[in-house]
């Protein structure tokens, strides 16, 4: 059955409360999840105190003054810090989000950041996202030719087939939809979750590429596809205003479509 | 704990090239229910509190009953793929979840043809 309680060894405690920074003005307090897979302990809670006046105004430059000012231990991935790479997704008050492009001013009260939720975590905020990467690996994400896989002459696009990808391109692939779809909680081993889906939707719709008919193949399945119920917490979460729920709704079409 | 690698669990065992049809009837019940349940609706709210030869007269007029028929028929159906869907999303374990599919289908088919043979036997007035 689906487990709606964390196991035992999961649950959440009350963690350490760091010193406060001496002579800041502006403190903003952030409770941030602590994992270490070494220590046979609880995850719990951490509380730490950041001075914004010596910290950048978004949530990542918050965490990494608290890496580098208070508790070199505390673990996360980020790269980019300006939201294309797509690294540092995480909980932000309980939200899927970017902590590079959410400003701390846009969370009242103290900020709580937990790792993406569902996911098995390696350490700290860094959830393990190999199946998550598996699955786009598996809807062959590249352009694919029967004719030929090197054409003497590029493949040409009408400029109205371009702006069929607008919407699908720009993901980042930083798992925060799939991460707050409930479909994707109970069956992400079987169930591709949104932001694969929009990925092969992204293939499907290029008028480039001449698999449409065996990428439709391989997503027909009742889990695979059809384990979208359009709760829509996808397109409420996308950092980056895209709409996954959509792009899956467009599979179905094709579906239907080549059976009718 | 598995040693699976990743990509080979999530190709599993292959894509099942189902669900369309699923996915299809669930809408097309749904849209014929909206008709067929506020008829049902309405005929309740006329027949409410009515004798049961009231209930039995009305009933003869075969439109009606074909109406009423057809309401089951696709109120059935739509709740057993509906409820399937229910079970595979949230029961996990494979003889249970076969078990439930099961008394799904079972408990669809008997509520559908108690209630066809109901409206019959009123239709034909025995």
């Amino acid at each position: 059955m689906v487990q709606l309680t964390l196991p035992k060894n999961s649950k959440v405690g009350v963690g350490k409360i760091w010193p406060r920074p001496k002579d800041a003005k502006r403190v903003t307090e952030f409770h941030i999840y602590r994992w270490n897979p070494d220590d046979g302990q609880n995850p719990r809670m951490d509380t730490y105190f950041v001075d914004r006046d010596e910290c950048g105004p978004m949530v990542l430059d918050a965490i990494i003054w608290i890496k580098n000012r208070i508790d070199p231990t505390l673990t996360f991935r980020r790269s980019c810090r300006e939201g294309i790479c797509g690294s540092c997704s995480m909980n932000i008050a309980g939200l899927n989000t970017l902590a590079c492009t959410k400003a701390i001013d846009d969370v009242k009260g103290a900020v709580k950041i937990y790792p993406l939720p569902h996911m098995e975590v390696v350490k700290d905020l860094v959830p393990d996202l190999s199946v998550f990467y598996a699955q786009h690996a598996f809807i062959e994400p590249w352009l694919q030719n029967k004719v030929s896989a090197t054409p003497e002459k590029e493949w040409n696009q009408s400029h109205e087939d371009r702006e069929k990808l607008d919407g699908l391109y720009e993901c980042i692939l930083c798992a925060c939809c799939s991460a707050s779809c409930p479909s994707y909680w109970w069956n992400g081993d079987r169930y591709l979750g949104p932001a694969v889906l929009l990925q092969a939707y992204r293939w499907l719709s290029d008028s480039r590429d001449e698999a449409t008919g065996e990428r439709l193949d391989q997503i027909e399945d009742p889990f695979r596809l059809y384990r979208c119920h359009t709760i829509l917490n996808c397109a409420n979460t996308c950092p980056k205003g895209l709409n996954p729920a959509k792009a899956i709704a467009e599979i179905k079409k094709m579906m239907i479509a080549r059976q009718l | 704990m598995t040693m699976r690698s990743p990509l080979s669990r999530v190709r599993g065992l292959g894509s099942a090239h189902s669900g369309t049809e699923h996915f299809l009837t669930q809408r097309m019940t749904a849209i014929a229910n909206v008709p067929l349940v506020l008829f049902f609706v309405y005929l309740l709210v006329t027949l409410a509190g009515r004798s049961h030869a009231a209930v039995s007269a009305t009933l003869s007029n075969s439109t009606t009953a074909i109406f009423l028929l057809a309401a089951i028929l696709s109120v059935v159906i739509h709740m057993r793929i509906g409820m399937q869907i229910i079970i595979e999303d949230y029961v996990h374990h494979d003889g249970l979840k076969m078990s439930l599919m099961m008394a799904n289908t079972f408990f669809s088919i008997a509520i559908g043809l108690c209630a066809g043979f109901a409206i019959l036997k009123l239709n034909f007035g025995l």
